[in-house]
């Protein structure tokens, strides 16, 4: 193993980490598509390049949205 | 229960599991060491047989084309399923005004709808070529789209992307996958088969009916994400009445 795949294995740990020490859900999901871009880093390193495509745009684009969208309807409902 | 019994609970199978996985990861074969003569084989015989220079994308919607075509039908079936739930007769009212208020947000947002949509594009038709295709391709440019409503206005997003318009784009992105490998068995191959002339290597022009495949797999994914943030942005949009 080189030490860049050991770097993003540490790195996605850590990632991993951060996001479930996380309490605050706007926060945990902005630090989920981080998460999203390590892992993206990993796939690269692990040349996986259409896995990594992959995780880059359901990362980046589609999960976050959806977890935004529940959480700022969420907020709507808890204000009235 | 008790903060110190959670914790010896917790100090207990935490050490189980441990063991389990120390006891499992010792029983992996070295790192890199590869037995799967899968895909050893699939690497040496793809760019001759299907002409293709992204070996992933001929396992993907070629010798493995219909487990794409049960894929494509589960996000259709998930989209179909949130429209189902979420959608109401809502068009025909008033749509909400919404300014975006951050300078930056608007400047960065609008100035990547173009590249992302390119991007997206490239991406798609790229897909037996470079490293991407027909479903990364389509959330980028499900996501280029988002950014109009990120960016601009609730209504700009909606009016680049009437219902009618991504029902329609979502149907014949599945459909066609169908028709595609209908077509092969009509011209006396296997379902799915590659009966299409394969063109030359390494460029647009080349392996069959992948192309198509993932074209029809990029209009899908596009779609089906577009429809499925559209549902979600009216929960937003519309609070609860």
């Amino acid at each position: 193993m080189i030490p860049l795949q050991l770097v993003a294995i540490l790195l996605v740990g850590l990632g991993g980490l951060a996001v479930v020490a996380t309490r605050d859900p706007l926060r945990q999901t902005l630090l989920l598509g981080l998460y999203g871009v390590v892992l993206v880093v990993l796939f690269v390193v692990f040349q996986a390049p259409d896995v990594a495509l992959s995780e880059l745009v359901v990362s980046s684009v589609a999960f976050p949205f959806i977890l935004l969208a529940a959480l700022a309807k969420m907020r709507g409902r808890r204000r009235e | 229960m008790t903060r110190g019994a959670r914790l010896g609970l917790f100090a207990v199978s935490s050490a189980v599991l441990a063991g389990l996985v120390v006891w499992g990861l010792t029983g992996l074969p070295a790192f890199g060491d590869f037995h799967g003569e899968y895909g050893r084989i699939l690497n040496s015989v793809a760019g001759t047989e299907r002409h293709v220079t992204n070996v992933v994308s001929a396992v993907v919607f070629d010798y493995r084309g219909f487990d794409t075509l049960g894929e494509e039908f589960i996000l259709f079936t998930a989209a179909m399923g949130v429209a189902l739930l979420l959608r109401e007769a809502r068009d025909d009212r008033e749509r909400p005004r919404d300014e975006v208020r951050s300078d930056a947000v608007r400047a960065i947002g609008l100035a990547l709808v173009g590249p992302t949509v390119v991007l997206g594009l490239y991406i798609v038709a790229h897909g037996y070529l470079t490293p991407g295709g027909g479903f990364q391709g389509g959330v980028a440019l499900a996501g280029g789209l988002v950014l109009l409503y990120v960016a601009g206005r609730y209504r700009s997003y909606r009016a680049a992307s009437p219902h009618v318009l991504v029902d329609v784009a979502e149907g014949v992105g599945a459909g066609s996958y169908v028709v595609v490998g209908i077509a092969a068995l009509i011209a006396g191959a296997a379902y799915l088969g590659n009966v299409v002339d394969l063109g030359t290597k390494g460029t647009l022009a080349a392996a069959g009916t992948i192309p198509v495949l993932n074209a029809a797999a990029g209009l899908e994914v596009a779609a089906a994400l577009v429809l499925l943030f559209h549902e979600f942005l009216e929960e937003v949009m519309y609070p609860d009445e």
